[in-house]
């Protein structure tokens, strides 16, 4: 005889496996921009990163004594090594991939008790350890060589910049944030730091230097808007963050707009929209409720202001989501959806005889 | 799931299962043939099981009754058929664990004999109390599946403002309400008016999912005549429960903990409308209702008119059997049904479908790991948090899913329908609310075991004070008569000196 089954006897057509493959296949467009922008190279790191968030967990599954297979195909570690790629500097040398996936994977995420389990996002961990820990690797920012254009790299030449760190010849650059960052530091006004520098036109479509997957605004938010679309993820984080940059950039930008940065330059730089729509989206590390994921991404956004502005580094992204990661188990206790029947405290209703 | 629906619904979070009505809804009801045995189990509804009143090997006569209800809060049972009453003991109940229950065995033979039946020419004449009366002699319970006795919710919500008929329907596969409002909507509406008259209700509102246009329109039809108000409701699940019903055609919620008639709302389905209108016009018991037959593996699946106590099996036989082995057979509709696992159970009063479903019409898989999505936080329709009170449960802390709002979930089952992970939550709730109800019973069973206890030593104290006092009493007694014989003595001497 069967065991006896509990209802529901019907299931929508889902599973965790199919939430991560609508996930990457989002992240697929701004992915692929990167690897034409940047060459070889990003291809490489990619791999390598995937590649050793794989091995790396594969193990971790092992010591734990637990089947290997499954942990694996629910491909929620290739998917948080494939968002630790997409913030690397694309010419970074190939043990930064593997150091920082290995940290994501196993630090970030086996020993918090596997998926679902971690307090912290394992990507954005695994960033902030490389870029406290490797600071020059992690700041090395290279010009665009796209793979179409006459100088860009070949496959062997992509292989020696990812495995034996050659340098690329006059191709050292700074991102967008960290040029103003330097030039606020030697007291050059943002009218001049800008000139040149930033486009709104490139910075949308991506054509800069910058991480391997977070330059390209305009596909992010598209694989954002597919989401939200699949009901993978809702609207309301996302926007928040983006207020969360936009609404102070804008108010500090129209006080003293040759000292702040102005909303566009903000959102259209570092992680914010790959933040947005990506990172603070990632079920496991938000808050439950809609209301709550608002307000966890108002935090995002304003902290990740916050350090850009008055903070030593010129990206805040990541210390901004570990920060509000940190704060998710409050939300969720104080931010709770109102129970049928009951008032906000919980008490019961009141009742209307013969209303 | 349009935006119109998630705006203005009314109800909260909610799913869209597949709907596989199409499966079942073109065809008429058609009544099923006479089975040669009929297994009719004494309880068939919420409440004390009804207590027999005919004996074994006496011949009943259709409609008569077999069964009385016992207590406050139960409903008699009738003979479906004429026939001979060959057996009362156990058979297989319809429920998942298959427990034999106290039944009635009836031989039909087949001559359709009906009991003399109390009809009624002019109902409305009737008093409120003369109709719950006879609903209540009819047997009739909530058809919707909770089979509550009717009776008992008419009595409870005299002068009610609203009453609300339910044609929801809003399980997956269902239309068993879908083909009774299309093909006996004038009956229902007659039944409605009997229902509101019995109330007095000030409102009458009957609301039906916009996913069975044919339905609404049959009853808006019906109901020109009459004040009351057809109204199509947007077709999600669970719009047939009755706290969202009321929520999307009042506004209102049910206090935690109330009943409808705390809002001054009374909820009846459509199909236990006709039940009543058929007991008070022609004074026809809760014998038989109409139940969906369907599912990938039934051949030709459709609605049937089945006696009470017709086994599963005879119905699955009638819709042409089944086209490729089930994987699973559900009793009632595939959101909140029973599996079965053995089609010997019988149709009862309850009983609104049997669902012989495939591997991929299920969806079971492993359940993994839960990452927190949150989709069953916006698909509760109740407002809770299934994925922590589940992760109390599964941590034995179930006050911690009490204060949670275990008690408020509506076992809807709308969370474990959308977990990606597979995680089946409403088994998790179900099996702490069973937990929680045994914890409560021990609870009470220790207060008497105490109460019992103390007063057993009060007494025994009693008992030793009083044969102590006595005791000393007697004691007293004895040494004051002792002084007295000794002063007595004393004085005799005395004298005799």
């Amino acid at each position: 005889m069967n065991p006896i089954a509990h209802s529901p006897h019907a299931h929508a057509p889902s599973s965790i496996g199919k939430v991560m493959l609508t996930v990457m296949l989002a992240l697929a467009p701004t992915t692929l921009f990167g690897f034409w922008l940047y060459g070889w190279p990003a291809i490489h790191l990619w791999a390598v990163a995937i590649i050793a968030a794989i091995l790396g967990e594969a193990f971790v599954i092992r010591v734990r004594q637990r089947a290997v297979r499954p942990v694996i195909m629910d491909g929620s570690g290739i998917l948080t090594a494939w968002l630790l790629a997409l913030s690397l500097p694309p010419y970074a040398p190939w043990w930064i991939a593997v150091v920082g996936s290995m940290f994501a994977v196993v630090v970030g995420k086996q020993i918090f008790g596997g998926l679902g389990q971690n307090v912290f996002n394992p990507a954005m961990a695994a960033r902030v350890m490389l870029l406290i820990s490797f600071p020059l690797e992690m700041t090395t920012w290279g010009a665009p060589l796209p793979l179409t254009s006459p100088n860009g790299l070949n496959l062997l030449e992509g292989l020696r910049v990812t495995f034996l760190s050659q340098p690329i010849d006059g191709m050292a650059s700074a991102s967008l944030l960290g040029h103003v960052k330097t030039e606020s530091t030697r007291g050059i006004g943002l009218d001049q730091a800008l000139t040149g520098f930033f486009t709104p036109m490139d910075a949308l479509w991506g054509m800069r230097a910058g991480s391997l997957g977070e330059t390209a605004a305009l596909l992010l938010l598209l694989g954002g808007l597919v989401l939200i679309a699949r009901r993978i993820i809702t609207w309301h984080a996302p926007l928040a963050m983006l207020l969360g940059v936009a609404v102070p950039a804008l108010i500090f930008s129209l006080i003293d707009g040759n000292h702040y940065a102005g909303p566009l330059v903000h959102l259209l730089s570092g992680g914010v929209m790959l933040g947005a729509f990506f990172i603070i989206t990632d079920p496991v590390t938000s808050p439950n409720t809609a209301k709550g994921q608002f307000f966890f991404g108002l935090g995002c956004g304003l902290l990740t202001w916050v350090i850009r502005t008055w903070g030593g580094y010129p990206e805040g992204v990541a210390f901004a989501v570990l920060l509000m990661n940190a704060a998710t188990p409050l939300i969720d206790q104080y931010v709770k959806p109102r129970i049928y029947g009951r008032d906000r405290k919980g008490a019961a209703l009141p009742a209307k005889k013969g209303a | 799931m349009t935006l119109f629906d998630r705006f203005f619904s009314g109800m909260r979070g909610g799913v869209h299962p597949e709907g596989r009505k199409d499966l079942s809804a073109a065809r008429g009801i058609r009544a099923l043939p006479l089975p040669q045995k009929l297994f009719v189990p004494l309880q068939q509804h919420i409440g004390a099981p009804a207590i027999p009143v005919v004996n074994v090997g006496e011949r009943v006569l259709k409609g008569q009754l077999i069964a009385v209800a016992q207590g406050n809060v139960s409903a008699p049972v009738h003979a479906p058929t004429s026939g001979i009453i060959v057996a009362l003991g156990d058979h297989v109940a319809p429920h998942p664990s298959g427990l034999p229950v106290p039944t009635f065995t009836l031989a039909c033979d087949g001559l359709e004999e009906w009991a003399e039946l109390q009809t009624c020419d002019d109902p409305f004449a009737l008093e409120a109390e003369d109709i719950s009366a006879r609903v209540a002699a009819a047997g009739i319970v909530g058809l919707g599946g909770a089979t509550f006795p009717s009776a008992l919710k008419l009595k409870l919500s005299r002068g009610m403002q609203t009453l609300i008929i339910n044609g929801g329907e809003c399980e997956p596969y269902l239309t068993c309400d879908d083909r009774i409002m299309r093909e006996r909507a004038t009956a229902i509406v007659d039944g409605i008016s009997l229902i509101a008259q019995a109330v007095a209700a000030k409102e009458v509102v009957v609301g039906i999912e916009d996913n069975k246009p044919e339905a609404i329109e049959a009853m808006r039809g019906a109901a020109r005549a009459s004040s009351m108000k057809v109204v199509a409701m947007p077709s999600m699940y669970p719009m047939g429960s009755e706290k969202q019903i009321i929520q999307v055609l009042t506004g209102q919620e049910i206090p935690a903990g109330g009943r409808p008639a705390d809002i001054g709302v009374l909820v009846h389905n459509v199909a236990t409308a006709f039940a009543v209108q058929q007991a008070i016009r022609y004074g026809r018991p809760l014998i038989s209702r109409i139940v969906t037959v369907s599912g990938g593996a039934i051949k030709s699946p459709g609605n049937v008119e089945a006696l009470v106590g017709t086994p599963v099996r005879e119905l699955i036989d009638f819709a042409g059997g089944y086209s490729q082995p089930a994987a699973r057979m559900v009793l009632g509709g595939p959101m909140m049904g029973q599996h079965i696992t053995n089609t010997n159970v019988p149709v009862v009063k309850g009983s609104s479908g049997i669902l012989a479903l495939t591997p991929d019409e299920i969806g079971q898989d492993e359940a993994s790991p839960c990452i927190r999505c949150a989709a069953c936080v916006r698909a509760c329709p109740v407002g809770l948090l299934p994925l922590d009170m589940a992760a109390h449960i599964r941590g034995s802390d179930l006050s911690g899913a009490v204060d949670l709002g275990l008690k408020d979930c509506i076992a809807c089952g709308s969370c474990s329908y959308v977990c990606p992970a597979h995680i089946p939550l409403v088994h998790f709730f179900n099996y702490a609310k069973g937990d929680l109800a045994a914890q409560e019973r021990s609870k009470l069973k220790q207060e008497a075991t105490k109460k019992l206890a103390e007063a057993r030593s009060e007494r025994i104290a009693r008992v030793e004070r009083e044969r102590a006092e006595m005791m000393a009493k007697r004691k007293a007694a004895r040494a004051a008569k002792e002084r007295a014989a000794k002063e007595a003595a004393a004085k005799a001497a005395e004298e005799a000196v």
